[in-house]
């Protein structure tokens, strides 16, 4: 076991490698003189001059490379410039925003996921099974970032119900119980996709080891049907659906981005965006890498979850 | 095929069997039918919105800002400068349906590349493209695509840039996987051994073979694609303005959501319906295409096969010596419009501390019967429509579920054939001991595990203590049939019932193995039902033997009596195919031909076409079972003397 998570987080080094290469190499991709772009157009080619050394883009891209990255390894992301405070101390804020919330809706979408997949599955070609199927196709196709804004106006606007954006209630707020209320709308409409990718492929798989040889088994053994599925077929199921929930972890995260946006969540998918409309690069860089560091681990995480449960997974 | 006329209704019988095409098979499938009927209706609004009489998207009016929908002239309102809302909205999916249909094609077409080559070149080519791959993969989806238009600005061709490269590696790994699967094939080999190039091999041979799965990969990718693209947009990173898509519409509109909803709640509507039909044709062409992916295809076995009461027959009285009593039993699938009669009306019966034999081909229908005793049928599609099973006295038809539970793996357990796809392969073995004792026995876990390792024990398992933590795949082939075995004697059953238990181990295991069964039978005085195809297992085990071909019973009796004197000359053949030993010049002729298929049974005895005894009176009506006295019966009506063998 131990020798597996080991083997498992030195064959992850490489993957965060090429990781910061891939994010390096499109960033290289900007047209234009970064300096010239930072100092605007009335900057004096000495001033220009200047900077391009201190930004060390007078050197070759792979040394360029070396230093950025030898640099985040030892903390130093940069400086934002939009924002006049370091990359690191911006994004490690902002990341605690999202991952209370994508870890909400990893939470939600794993459970009704799973619950959804199995109930159709046991009940399949029910009336239970098609009204699931037909809200798992909808959920699939639904753009979030609408879902959440025909929610904001229901159960925010009209309804009263729940805060209408933001993570804390500005005047006296600041507790868990507001900061539930706030994440009830934004993690919902987050967990909604990946709620029916997860519920169909469970169903299917669900369908899948029903017809297996040792299903049968535990029949003829006398045992009854809610533990032949709820045991023998679910965990079997199970051990398959674990890694798409590894991928979904990935879903929700990108997801968080428009979600963030429609519900004001101080999240770090905000922070890109406006990082993106405000050319901050090197906190784009910044936050593409933790969030991608973040998700490779989730995936290893997963990983060593299937390897638990599954004794016959050898990596 | 239509100019010849002559052999018109021959092609036409032939074709009602096969396969429908795959046109007639997606217009059988409602929801896709409707998801293309939308997508169609959408596309073809969006073709004609030009010469539509709209006025123009971009002509703002102040003076008739924020009108709401239905209002006079601007059929769903105007947005916050005075423009149409319906002629933007129709403007608008133009262009979102234009670039995300333009990202699916762009990363179809490096997706397909980079697959292929991976594919059919292999080895290095493949490695390192493949951990590109690997490595985009490795990003959150929509993440990668703000980083790519982080670098080239917000824009609408820089977004449709962005989602074409973040989908480009689902397109290649799945046609690498299909290439792969075919780069070695004949037809492969003999267009490199023409002497042909690479690149027209790829062209003229790889790619019309993985085309299908490119179809696919983009139908079920393209909704996603015209979501995400719009995405982009209402983040702002997308479509600039005045040019307007979806998603930009929808940007807008959620500034002003507490004053004017219909500016975001129409435009997401769009987004949304598109993407269903988009998806709803998507699932019905992949299904079409690719039926083994079919979500809905496969159908959950229910706990007890479904049981037809209508014809039980009367049956017989039982004396107290008999422990199981078939009567008359038929088991059917139905598959479409084909009944297939696997089991056909079998009788039989087991004695108190029996072995009976059934015996046949693959396919005679005795590994169904044996699942048929207690209910363990998969079904759909399968289904018991006739016939008495009693048990102990009882009939097991008549039973509720919960009773025939209490029987299964109480007092008539089963052992089955391979025991690494019967055995559960994510709990130990001495779990699921446990859990076959518990399942009859209220008993605490540690006294359950206790007597599991002595199950263990007792089919000379080496280690039981050790072996009881071990997975089924930690174990060998034989040790994992006596794990099956000991599971079958958990609660002392009066019945075991092996379904081909020895047909998967090698000779010596074989042995052992019945060796086993053997002692545990004179031991604790269990009866058992052994279904083989081995006569040789048979006369080392069995008392009695019965003989099935095409779902009947063609002879029964005494081992000695069928192995010493066949009457029916599907036994005599199936007898001369077993090797004796010493015997090397001996004749093991195999049988010609094949056992007619039990949806299609011919009139009369079903070994006639493959007898050389048959005549003319073989093939009419039905052929009795004959007594020919001792308990030795036959299903024949010239069946061979003891003088024949």
């Amino acid at each position: 076991m131990h020798v597996y998570i080991l083997r498992r987080l030195i064959l992850m080094v490489p993957v965060l490698l090429g990781l910061t290469v891939i994010v390096f190499l499109i960033m290289s991709m900007i047209p234009g003189d970064p300096a010239l772009a930072i100092l605007g157009s009335y900057a004096t080619p000495d001033n220009v001059e200047k900077l391009r050394a201190d930004l060390g883009l007078d050197k070759t891209m792979v040394e360029q490379y070396w230093i950025w990255l030898t640099n985040m390894l030892q903390g130093d992301f940069g400086r934002s410039y939009s924002l006049n405070r370091p990359v690191l101390d911006e994004i490690l804020e902002r990341f605690g925003a999202t991952l209370i919330l994508a870890g909400t809706s990893l939470v939600l979408c794993t459970i009704f996921g799973l619950l959804t997949g199995v109930i159709s599955a046991v009940r399949q070609y029910g009336w239970a099974d098609k009204a699931l199927t037909f809200a798992v196709l909808i959920g699939i196709s639904v753009p979030s970032f609408w879902l959440g804004l025909l929610l904001m106006m229901f159960f925010a606007v009209e309804l009263r119900w729940l805060p209408v954006s933001g993570m804390y209630a500005i005047y006296g707020g600041g507790d868990l119980p507001d900061l539930i209320r706030h994440l009830i709308l934004p993690s919902v409409t987050l967990a909604v996709v990946a709620t029916g990718i997860i519920a169909r492929l469970t169903r299917s798989n669900m369908l899948e080891v029903l017809r297996q040889d040792f299903i049968r088994t535990a029949r003829a053994k006398g045992l009854d049907e809610n533990r032949v599925i709820y045991r023998h077929a679910f965990k079997a199921a199970l051990v398959n659906v674990i890694p798409v929930i590894g991928v979904q972890a990935g879903f929700v995260l990108g997801g968080a981005v428009y979600i963030e946006t429609v519900f004001q969540w101080p999240g770090i998918g905000r922070m890109l965006v406006n990082a993106i409309s405000t050319r901050d690069i090197l906190l784009v860089q910044g936050g593409v890498v933790l969030v991608a560091g973040s998700y490779v681990l989730f995936n290893l995480f997963a990983d060593v979850l299937q390897h638990l449960l599954d004794p016959r997974v050898k990596a | 095929m239509t100019s010849n006329t002559a052999t018109a209704p021959d092609i036409k019988a032939k074709k009602r069997s096969a396969r429908p095409s795959a046109f007639k098979l997606l217009a059988r499938n409602q929801l896709a039918l409707m998801g293309a009927a939308i997508l169609a209706l959408v596309i073809a609004l969006v073709l004609i919105t030009p010469i539509l009489p709209l006025p123009d998207p971009d002509v703002t009016d102040p003076a008739q800002r924020l009108l709401p929908p239905f209002s006079d002239g601007h059929f769903l309102g105007t947005d916050h400068l005075g423009r149409d809302l319906l002629s933007r909205l129709l403007w608008g999916t133009r262009v979102s349906l234009a670039v995300g249909i333009s990202a699916s094609l762009v990363a179809a077409l490096f997706g397909s590349t980079i697959g292929i080559v991976s594919g059919y070149f292999g080895g290095r080519t493949d490695n390192i493209m493949m951990r590109g791959i690997d490595m985009l993969m490795a990003f959150p989806y929509i993440l990668l695509a703000l980083a790519i238009v982080a670098a080239l600005g917000p824009g609408l061709m820089n977004a449709l840039y962005a989602i074409a490269v973040v989908n480009i590696p689902f397109f290649a790994r799945n046609i690498r996987g299909v290439t792969v699967g075919i780069a070695h094939r004949e037809f492969v080999d003999a267009a490199k051994l023409s002497g042909k190039g690479h690149i027209r091999i790829l062209v003229t041979e790889i790619l019309p073979n993985v085309m299908p799965v490119i179809v696919i990969t983009i139908s079920t990718t393209v909704g996603w694609m015209i979501l995400e693209t719009a995405g982009l947009s209402f983040l702002g990173l997308g479509a600039q303005p005045p040019q307007a898509d979806l998603g930009s519409m929808l940007g807008e509109g959620r500034k002003l959501i507490t004053t004017a909803q219909h500016l975001s709640a129409i435009p997401g509507a769009m987004i949304f319906i598109l993407v269903m039909s988009i998806n709803l044709l998507g699932d019905g062409i992949r299904d079409v295409l690719d039926p083994r992916l079919k979500s809905g295809a496969l159908a959950r076995p229910a706990p007890l096969t479904k049981i037809d009461r209508s014809d039980a027959g009367t049956g017989h009285p039982v004396d107290d010596d008999t422990v199981l009593a078939v009567d008359e039993l038929r088991t059917e699938f139905v598959l479409g419009d084909d009944t297939y009669k696997a089991v056909g009306g079998v009788s039989f019966s087991v004695g108190k501390n029996e072995c009976v034999g059934l015996v046949g081909e693959s396919g005679s229908g005795k590994s169904v019967t044996a699942l048929s005793l207690l209910g363990l049928v998969a079904s759909p599609p399968g289904a018991i429509a006739g016939g008495r099973v009693m048990f102990d006295g009882k009939d097991v038809f008549d039973m509720s579920e919960r009773q025939v539970r209490d029987i299964r793996g109480g007092k008539a357990a089963y052992v089955f054939q391979d025991p690494l796809s019967t055995l559960h392969p994510l709990f130990s073995i001495g779990d699921q001991l446990v859990e076959a004792i518990r399942a009859h026995n209220a008993m605490s876990y540690k006294d359950a595990w206790a007597k599991a390792v002595k199950l263990l024990g007792m089919v000379r398992i080496p280690n039981p203590e050790r072996r009881a933590e071990n997975y089924p795949h930690q174990l060998s082939g034989g040790m994992r049939q006596r794990v099956g075995i000991a599971m079958a004697l958990a609660n002392e059953p009066q019945l075991i019932i092996a379904d081909e238990p020895t047909t998967a181990l090698d000779v010596t295991v074989q042995a052992q193995i019945l060796k086993l069964m053997n002692n545990l039978r004179t031991d604790h005085g269990t009866s058992v039902l052994f279904i083989t195809h081995d006569f040789g297992v048979v006369s080392e085990i069995c008392d009695r033997v019965a003989v099935m071909y095409a779902g009947r019973i063609v002879e029964m009796g005494t081992t000695e009596q069928v192995l010493g004197n066949p009457a029916h000359p599907y036994t005599k053949r199936l007898i001369d195919c077993v090797p004796r030993l010493g015997e090397p010049d001996r004749r093991t002729a195999a049988i010609p031909g094949l056992p007619p298929a039990v949806n299609n049974l011919p009139a009369g005895c079903a070994f006639a076409d493959r007898c050389e005894r048959a005549e003319d009176k073989c093939r009419v009506g039905e052929i009795s079972f004959d007594d020919l006295g001792d308990g030795h019966g036959v299903r024949c009506i010239k069946p061979m003397e003891a003088a024949n063998v």
